[in-house]
């Protein structure tokens, strides 16, 4: 039943950006209109994909991140969450055309790559099982994710869009996206936010283990941490950083970061 | 029956031709009562507008068997009484549509599709206006009623199912539109506008409109710069002052003087700029020659656009607004059709029955002849 919603979740994403990408091709200038439908898909897709989420926790009798099949659904979740929290806020619904591919592809990999297998013998997700600050920790630290893959998105669409304004050749699309400048207030507001919910999460991490062992981990979650500190400084202002700068880092900082959470999570230590 | 349009457009007459036969809008309701008047003319509405002045009619059935000649000499009179003195020539300019294609006209006006610019949507409001003071004047009734609205309802399905209201066409609007693109809310923009010609007015005045409230005005002789400013309600800079005053929190600046070189430098430039590494700069350049050198747009955070290439983003609006016409054409053709079939079940009603040329007249009485 579980992995029915999910597959529905699923699906709902990808009509959520297919339309949009169809209305583009088809008249040019019909984005809008289709981006607006967008929203309600989205809409229903995360509340299949928390339905999903909530079954398999109370299957699981904890928050469901024991394998990176679920870790994957979680950070779709938390990026779905983070689009309705910030799109509507700064009326970006456009930005919900360009969420859904992301959500999509990560729940697709997920259930199509055989990666829901019963926890492994990982340190962390054993201990989990008993320690509530673990919980905690990968949990906040996977909404941290959530922003940053945001953050890079609306980050991309900034980069995007600065390249059409530079180069004077303005796509169909183009007055249909989000202002750049919008998208550069809230590419750094989510970063602020994810480095926030990351210092928290790796806060409960230290409680809950203390400093890791081993050095690959300590190293790799340090220079996560290091790096969105140094973006979330220059996105609230305390060094200056030019807008496009930042959009660049921040999708930088995310293929990194994926790459830090299925180290942490999933190498042994 | 006949829906009868007669009239001159920008498609066919010339602005001093147009401005002699339009109407000011205190003229228009005598100008309705008296077509509304004319012999045979049931119903009536005026639509004057700096492109096109057109008399929309119903003539009765009693109206000399509708013959669509006889209705053309009619209002071709009254059209030349109202111009004071009509040249022959003049009155050539005028077209004259019966139904079906009276109607498809209208519906084309009401969308935007027979305007200068291609999908407009001024012209929508003053079809509405048109038609709301006939009402008034009760020179409409059952068919002009049905037309009118079946009109505007044509009109909002053209503008909301196809793009062909999408875009800007001017290089005003497309420069409006950048700077909302850029900024999105104007209201805390600072905008300088160099020179104080009627260009760089027009275009501080559009994001006056869009929302921006603080205006600063620079010109090489002060004096206008003061007047331009205190009309615009913003403040006048000295020539030679404004990087110093007021560079650093500008977001937009319009440039638009006559000088023969560059005024705005990257020299000028790069030192500005970097005390807002944050903060976007669009800089909106409508000199020949122009005023901004051009690699200030290599510069981090800048947005340079020239009188050309905002004219090429309003030539590529424009294109795709043509793309568009056969589907605003479909749309239409389908409210025609609805249109005329009513006509048809109206007419059935009345007992008129259709004759040549699209009019209708009435029914003959049977024969009660016998054997």
């Amino acid at each position: 039943m579980d992995r029915r919603l999910l597959f529905a979740s699923t699906l709902c994403f990808l009509l959520a950006f297919i339309r949009p990408l169809l209305a583009q091709s088809a008249s040019g200038n019909r984005f809008a209109a289709a981006a607006r439908w967008t929203f309600p898909v989205l809409s229903a897709g995360f509340l299949l994909q928390t339905a999903f989420l909530y079954l398999r926790g109370r299957e699981l009798g904890r928050c469901p991140l024991t394998n990176l099949f679920e870790v994957m659904v979680f950070v779709s979740w938390a990026t779905v969450l983070f689009y309705f929290l910030v799109g509507n806020a700064y009326r970006l619904s456009p930005l919900g055309a360009f969420t859904a591919p992301l959500a999509f592809v990560l729940q697709a990999v997920a259930l199509l790559a055989p990666l829901d297998r019963p926890p492994s013998g990982s340190r962390v997700v054993l201990a989990a099982r008993v320690d509530p600050w673990l919980e905690f920790h990968a949990a906040f630290s996977v909404l941290a994710y959530g922003a940053f893959a945001l953050a890079a998105i609306s980050g991309a669409l900034y980069l995007w869009q600065e390249r059409q304004l530079k180069s004077r050749h303005l796509g169909v699309a183009f007055f249909q996206l989000p202002p750049i400048g919008d998208l550069g207030r809230v590419n750094g507001r989510l970063l602020a936010l994810g480095f926030a919910l990351l210092t928290l999460g790796l806060a409960a991490g230290w409680v809950a283990l203390g400093v890791p062992s081993s050095r690959l981990h300590f190293g790799w979650a340090l220079t996560t941490w290091l790096l969105y500190g140094f973006l979330a400084v220059a996105a609230l202002g305390w060094k200056k950083l030019a807008p496009r700068r930042l959009a660049t880092l921040s999708v930088l900082a995310l293929v990194i970061a994926f790459a830090t959470l299925w180290g942490i999570t999933f190498i042994p230590a | 029956m006949n829906i009868v349009c007669f009239g001159l457009s920008h498609q066919t007459a010339a602005v001093e031709v147009r401005e002699r036969f339009a109407l000011l809008p205190g003229e228009l309701p005598a100008a309705v009562r008296r077509l509304r008047a004319l012999p045979g003319v049931s119903e009536a509405v005026i639509l004057s507008t700096c492109n096109r002045v057109e008399y929309f009619a119903v003539t009765a059935p009693a109206f000399p068997h509708c013959d669509p000649r006889r209705a053309r000499d009619i209002f071709r009179a009254h059209c030349a009484e109202l111009a004071a003195a009509g040249e022959p020539a003049e009155l050539d300019c005028f077209y004259h549509l019966d139904a079906p294609a009276s109607v498809a006209h209208l519906f084309r006006v009401a969308s935007g599709l027979e305007s200068m610019v291609i999908g407009e949507t001024e012209i929508l409001g003053q079809v509405k206006n048109a038609y709301r003071l006939a009402s008034e004047e009760a020179a409409t009734a059952r068919v002009l009623n049905r037309l009118f609205q079946r009109a505007f309802r044509a009109a909002k399905e053209v503008r909301s199912q196809t793009s062909i209201t999408r875009g800007a066409v001017s290089v005003g609007s497309v420069a409006v539109d950048l700077a909302e693109q850029i900024f999105g809310d104007l209201s805390a923009r600072k905008v300088l506008i160099l020179g104080a010609g009627d260009t760089g007015e027009r275009v501080a005045r559009s994001l006056l409109s869009r929302g921006a409230q603080s205006i600063f005005v620079s010109n090489r002789h002060h004096d206008r710069a003061v007047a331009l400013a205190s009309e615009l309600g913003g403040q006048a800079l000295g020539f030679d002052e404004w990087q110093h005053a007021a560079a650093g929190e500008l977001d937009i600046i319009i440039s638009s003087t006559a000088a023969p070189h560059h005024v705005i430098t990257r020299t000028q430039m790069e030192p500005l700029l970097r005390e807002r590494p944050d903060r976007p700069l669009f800089l909106i350049d409508l000199a020949v020659p122009r005023d901004v050198e051009p690699s200030v747009n290599e510069l981090e955070g800048v947005y340079l656009y020239d009188i050309d290439s905002l004219q090429a983003i309003a030539d590529q609006a424009l294109h795709l607004r043509r793309q568009e016409l056969e589907r605003c054409e479909a749309l239409i053709a389908a409210h025609v059709a609805d249109f005329n079939a009513w006509m048809e079940h109206e007419a059935r009603r009345l007992g008129i029955v259709r004759v040549e040329d699209n009019a209708w007249q009435p029914q003959p009485a049977r024969s009660t002849s016998s054997l």
